[in-house]
């Protein structure tokens, strides 16, 4: 939503009759689009799959994956694992012409594919790519598409009901896309559940030639330069994660903070003023504007847990929360909290961790 | 040349403050600002105009009190501002709103000169979609550049534009052809402060106001509400976790004990994690 929803317009159309045109009601099955670049399917494409897999079920449909790529031979391989991750069928695009994501060809492609198989629902990472390729099909399809959903449900409607944050996380609304197919949604990375693989899973494949010539594309890829710092990347990914705010008082004390991490083997990151005052990259933002996390523990020092940060973190299995002040609202969403000083407690937490894992280490 | 950058004006969002029971927005007295992220647009089509001469032009869709808005922006530099207000706009979601501002971004075209390049932010931070930016480029059939870090060159004669932009695990270097429109990156250069003469031109401008119909509309059925095809059907307020954070007691004990009994309650809560440290600390 451009124009943010307010509730006086919320109330007014919620009332609106479904009347979905003719022309739509052929339109069936959900689709995840699958990003995959260098070899490899980004993981929020398989965290699509299992959500997908679940409105599938609800409105007794198909769940298809979309691939598209430059080789056949890989995409049929990555096939494989789109469908142990709960796909029918794969849909596979390729053209040497995709082998580096464009957002003219893959736009292209993408809306061919939905004009001629005629999904009902779309789904697409909230990624860097699929904000940039969502945007431009859902344009052109003159559909609705809903950004950075939080929670996919079917209503008794049968239609998409897509709940996202709005006003930097303070409210949460529910959008529905009713007289237009598909109904286009994007969910960011670490939002949902990875979904478990079943391995030897199959399914079937359709091959979709895209007709595309290089002379009609007039934006060109000149060069590729890959992150250097890997790690940057992994923070989402994670299954630790320290985190200090301000109230860490000097960017020396985020030393604490990175030592814990390497200590427990995770990484670590920071609330956004650090990012603003210089002390930490932007890569290490957690929350609303920075990265969605999910990992099994996350210890928050010296954060406040404005609603900003708390949008990012909530997916976290354990929160553990050190702040001095004890009616800050990280506590409201932690499960293991202490009231005291982090720049005092962190030290004293990796020294007994290292000495519980490396003891162990020993004896094991 | 000349530039058109679109920019929202936003409430701060920082200070929004959600009714307790009727879980409404409480705008009132809440401070409008320019969408921090669309700083960095203007301020990099400003960069461009001082480089190779032309005029920047602001354009933003609203209600009147955006006007200020406008008036900030000629206050940092920009030539020309102009508003698109009219209560067809209203209940706008992303496709309408770019419907709109194409439009303008049209009517712009034929009043000063067609636009070699359209600005927007990478997204807002009310609407918070990045999706407006593709749907102008998409309506107008522009070259789209998002997530732009920097201009790598501009060739005017030539009408081509290279740019690298953050893409998914790297940077990505683009060629295109212009016009194109570009989604800017944050931090991607550092806004400047206007002159006095700009603040005070910007405080008295002339600015350009456009109804549906003045930026050549003749449909209203792709704007507003009826244009959408999107629905807010409910709006909310997130729950909090039920049980509270348990706490761990401080009083009288050394840090060395409480930090014993966090650790200890924390292996109680998720038993699984004292394995999966072990086996990270093993190097498995
Ligand atoms: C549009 C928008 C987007 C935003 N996006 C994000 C985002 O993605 N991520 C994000 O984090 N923020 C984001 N913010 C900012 C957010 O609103 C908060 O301002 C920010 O999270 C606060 O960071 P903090 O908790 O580190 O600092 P503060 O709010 O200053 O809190 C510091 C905390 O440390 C505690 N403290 C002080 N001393 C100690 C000590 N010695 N030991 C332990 N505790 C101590 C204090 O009690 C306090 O709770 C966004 C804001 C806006 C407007
Ligand atoms: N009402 C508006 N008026 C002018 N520009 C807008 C408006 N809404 C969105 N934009 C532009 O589109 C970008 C992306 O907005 P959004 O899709 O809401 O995240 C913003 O950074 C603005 O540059």
């Amino acid at each position: 939503m451009s124009t943010a929803p307010t509730p006086a317009p919320a109330a007014s159309r919620a009332g609106m009759k479904k009347e979905l045109p003719e022309r739509f009601k052929a339109y069936k099955h959900v689709w995840v689009f699958i990003e995959y670049e260098h070899g490899q399917i980004h993981p929020v494409s398989l965290e699509l799959l299992g959500e997908g897999r679940k409105l599938a079920d609800k409105l007794g449909s198909e769940l298809a994956g979309v691939l598209l790529g430059g080789g056949r031979a890989a995409l049929q391989a990555a096939a494989t694992e789109v469908w142990e991750h709960g796909a029918d069928l794969v849909y596979v695009c390729a053209d040497p012409l995709l082998e580096h994501y464009r957002n003219e060809p893959y736009a292209r492609v993408m809306t061919d594919l939905v004009n001629t198989y005629q999904p009902e629902i779309v789904l697409l990472g909230a990624t860097v790519l699929g904000r940039d390729l969502a945007g431009a099909v859902a344009t052109t399809l003159l559909t609705g598409l809903t950004a950075d959903c939080t929670e996919l449900a079917i209503d008794d409607e049968r239609s998409l009901a897509a709940t996202r944050p709005t006003f930097g996380g303070s409210l949460l609304c529910t959008i529905h896309t009713l007289n237009f197919r598909p109904q286009m949604a994007t969910v960011r990375p670490r939002v949902m559940a990875m979904p478990p693989r079943t391995p030897g899973r199959q399914g079937r494949i359709i091959e979709h030639a895209t007709g595309l010539h290089e002379d009609d594309i007039i934006t060109k890829v000149l060069r590729f330069l890959p992150d250097r710092d890997s790690n940057k990347a992994q923070l989402a990914y994670a299954d630790i994660v320290v985190a200090g705010g301000m109230g860490l008082r000097s960017p020396e004390n985020l030393q604490h903070v990175r030592e814990l991490a390497a200590v427990l083997g995770g990484e670590w990151g920071g609330s956004r003023p650090l990012v603003q005052k210089g002390w930490m990259e932007a890569d290490r933002q957690i929350g609303q504007t920075g990265k969605t996390i999910r990992p099994k523990l996350y210890i928050a020092a010296g954060i406040s847990g404005a609603i900003q940060h708390r949008v990012g973190v909530e997916g976290a299995d354990t929160l553990i929360a050190i702040n001095t002040d004890r009616n800050a609202p990280i506590f409201d969403i932690a499960h293991l909290g202490i009231v005291g000083d982090a720049i005092l407690l962190l030290p004293v937490l990796t020294e007994a961790f290292r000495k519980r894992l490396s003891v162990n280490r020993l004896a094991g | 040349m000349h530039i058109v950058v679109c920019i929202k004006q936003v409430p701060d969002s920082a200070q929004i403050r959600v009714h307790p029971v009727t879980n409404t927005i409480m705008r009132q007295g809440v401070p409008t600002i320019i969408n921090p992220y669309d700083l960095f647009a203007l301020e990099e089509a400003l960069r461009l105009r001082d480089r190779f001469g032309g005029e920047v032009t602001v354009l933003t869709m609203g209600p009147p009190m955006a006007e200020d808005s406008l008036r900030k922006a000629l206050g940092i530099g920009a030539d020309r501002g102009v508003l698109l207000t009219d209560r067809f706009f209203a209940g706008s979601d992303t496709l309408a709103t770019s419907y709109a501002l194409a439009q303008a971004v049209r009517k712009i075209g034929e009043t000063w000169g067609v636009p070699e390049i359209v600005f927007t932010g990478k997204q807002t931070i009310d609407g918070d979609t990045a999706q407006v930016g593709p749907g102008i480029a998409c309506r107008l059939g522009l070259q789209q550049l998002t997530y732009v870090a920097s201009i790598q060159n501009l060739d005017l004669a030539g009408g081509t534009i290279t740019v690298s932009r953050r893409a998914e695990g790297g940077v990505q270097e683009l060629k295109t052809k212009i016009p194109a429109l570009i989604t800017m990156l944050e931090g991607s250069n550092e806004v400047r402060r206007g002159s006095i003469g700009d603040v005070l031109r910007g405080a008295r401008a002339e600015l350009v106001v456009w109804n549906a119909q003045a930026a050549g509309i003749a449909d209203m059925t792709n704007c507003g509400l009826r244009g959408s095809p999107t629905v807010v059907k409910r709006v909310f307020a997130p729950k909090g976790r039920a049980i509270k954070a348990i706490q761990i007691d401080t009083k009288d004990r050394d840090n060395e004990a409480i930090v014993e009994d966090l650790i200890a309650r924390l292996y109680a809560v998720q038993p699984s994690l004292e394995d999966d440290l072990l086996r990270m600390a093993a190097g498995y």
